[in-house]
């Protein structure tokens, strides 16, 4: 097999896309079922949410799984776009009139329009998130605020006295909450009771042992940027509303790529059959709707719920 | 069903050669009959053209019976016209209101380029099917009997659907992005479901889909847009099956 059938050839172009194209509905369905858990609110949800972000970006087989979805977008995307070249150089004269609603679909025509919204949508998305879980220096960590009691004696009368000191803990890889600072009582500063280094890694201020590892408050990232107020005090965004609002229609720009493309890369890969081309079609179509509806669903909950 | 006559507007493409910048012109036509075939029509205008010492538009023809593939024509923004399974030779004006504006261009493909007026050269289709769309028999003297091979019926019927192709290229004209994929799986089919042709499968795939993409023709998306306007009404099934075909011969060829 010679190099340049399996690159070149516009038939193994159209599998690579085909073959891309599914590995990234798989992502869809991946990524979805963690951002539902978005949904989940409180201390609790907030802390599910975490755990997960903490998970995905440890775990090593998902570390294999998203270098394999880098690969895809970027290999899907420049396939894409030199497909599309290629197929608008194949007709240098346009018709005068050309109805072509009359036999194809308009989705099914703007495939490379669509995918380039879709590409635009997938950078800015990653500057958004995953830049900031993976380079931001200040990403914020996990945290919560508690007031602790201390009982003492008041050194005058002998009388005994509750003092309350705000005191903040960080929630641990381990599953309990540290504590990493407090406000002191006398001088109303407040001061860190461990060291942190690399964000969230907790050592102890004598001995510089590590002793633990608290998670990134992704939770409230999500948050602010959607124009929420926030358990991690994040300063909010104030364009969270637009925000939500071209999400959702990026998610309707997927739909519609999605809607021709789900059941089109079944043919790319010459799988038809009449028993089972209509049952991959009406499956195509719930999917297409189903997820980028679940997805958008998200934000504006979070915006406007 | 008695006829009728109508009068129409043409806006028809005029290039006087392949080198020249061609236009829309206009043209008006009374006295129509709704019987006529669009090529009658055309015949009409030419006609009037000639008493009026003006060039008659040229346009491809042959057989007028929808078997030949050799006419083409953009109508309406529709290859081979509104109608469906239907060639340009077997429309009729019976299709159009009395009043009507139709617009007709030639097919526009890259690898289509226009010899005059409505008229193009299509014969990259010959050179995919020189590149495979054949099969190679003995003609020494003693030729086997086609019929002594046992074909399953279902095979059979499929491959008689393939080959009822008459490369007419309305496919192409008609495709977004100007892909032969349904001509090139047609052909490819119509021998590749029979024992005989299962013989040169391999390359023969191969081979017809490389020079698909040299003549260049543009990748297919499946739109599906070729299907709807085949006069033969082509299956996408094709498409399918040459892409299980062309993925065979990819992981076994020998070059
Ligand atoms: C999560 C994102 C995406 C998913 C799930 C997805 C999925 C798909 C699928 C399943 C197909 C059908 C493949 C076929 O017909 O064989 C397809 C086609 C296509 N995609 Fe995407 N895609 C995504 C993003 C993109 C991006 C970012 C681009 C970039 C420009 C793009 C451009 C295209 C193009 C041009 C086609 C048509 C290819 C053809 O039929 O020749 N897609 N996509
Ligand atoms: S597949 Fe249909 S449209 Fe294409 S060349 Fe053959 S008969 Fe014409
Ligand atoms: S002239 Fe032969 S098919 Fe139309």
């Amino acid at each position: 097999m010679s190099k340049s059938v399996l690159l070149k050839s516009s038939i193994a172009k159209k599998y690579w896309m085909a073959l891309t194209g599914l590995f990234l509905c798989l992502f869809l369905v991946g990524h979805l079922l963690g951002n539902l858990q978005l949904f989940a609110g409180g201390e609790e949800g907030r802390r599910a949410f975490n755990e997960y972000a903490y998970f995905m970006q440890h775990n090593p087989l998902i570390k294999v799984m998203s270098y394999v979805t880098y690969l895809s977008i970027l290999f899907h995307a420049i396939d894409g776009i030199m497909l599309a070249v290629q197929n608008k150089k194949a007709r240098p004269v346009q018709y005068a009139v050309n109805n072509a609603k009359s036999n194809s679909s308009g989705f099914a025509r703007q495939m490379a329009l669509l995918g380039s919204i879709i590409f635009i949508f997938i950078i800015t998305h990653m500057v958004n998130f995953w830049a900031k879980m993976h380079f931001d220096g200040k990403m914020p960590m996990h945290t919560i605020n508690k007031e602790l009691e201390i009982q003492g004696q008041d050194p005058m009368t002998g009388q005994p006295t509750t003092q309350k000191i705000p005191v903040t803990y960080a929630l641990t890889t381990k599953g309990d909450y540290k504590e990493v600072s407090f406000i002191n009582p006398m001088t109303k500063v407040s001061e860190n009771a461990v060291d942190i280094k690399n964000h969230t890694e907790l050592y102890d201020k004598n001995s510089k042992l590590k002793i633990g590892e608290g998670y990134k408050d992704l939770h409230s990232v999500v948050l602010a940027f959607f124009g929420k107020k926030n358990d991690g005090n994040y300063p909010i965004n104030d364009m969270g509303k637009a925000a939500a609002i071209l999400y959702l229609v990026a998610m309707i720009v997927l739909s519609f790529h999605l809607m021709h493309g789900f059941s089109s890369a079944f043919q790319s890969l010459g799988i038809r059959h009449k028993r089972y081309t209509p049952a991959i079609e009406m499956f195509g179509k719930i999917f297409s709707i189903v997820v980028p509806a679940l997805f958008a669903i998200i934000p504006l909950y979070i915006c406007f719920g | 069903m008695a006829s009728k006559t109508i009068n129409i507007n043409l806006k028809i493409w005029r290039q006087k050669n392949a080198n020249s910048k061609g236009s829309m012109e206009t043209y008006k036509l009374d006295n129509v009959s709704t019987d006529s075939s669009f090529l009658e029509m055309l015949d009409q205008l030419n006609e009037q053209l000639i008493n009026e010492r003006q060039e008659p538009v040229a346009f491809d023809h042959d057989c007028r019976e929808g078997i030949c593939g050799m006419c083409s024509l953009f109508i309406n923004g529709e290859a081979h016209g509104p109608d469906r399974a239907v060639t340009t030779c077997q429309l009729h004006m019976r299709k159009f209101k009395d009043g009507e504006t139709i617009f007709v261009e030639p097919f526009r493909a890259k690898a289509f380029p226009v010899i005059k007026d409505l008229v193009v050269d299509r014969t990259s289709l010959d050179r995919i099917q020189q590149a495979g769309g054949f099969v190679s028999v003995n003609t020494s003297g003693n030729t086997m009997d086609a019929n002594a091979i046992p074909i399953p019926k279902h095979d059979a019927d499929k491959s008689f659907e393939a080959a009822a192709c008459i490369g007419c290229g309305a496919c192409v004209a008609t495709c977004v992005n100007a892909s032969a994929m349904l001509f090139v799986a047609a052909k490819v089919s119509q021998y590749a479901l029979l024992p005989q042709g299962k013989v040169e499968a391999r390359d023969r795939v191969l081979n017809m889909v490389r020079t698909m993409d040299e003549e260049g023709f543009g990748n297919c998306t499946n739109t599906g847009a070729c299907a709807v306007e085949c006069p033969k009404e082509i299956s996408l099934e094709n498409i399918a099956r040459m892409n299980r075909e062309y993925l065979k011969g990819m992981l076994s060829s020998e070059k």
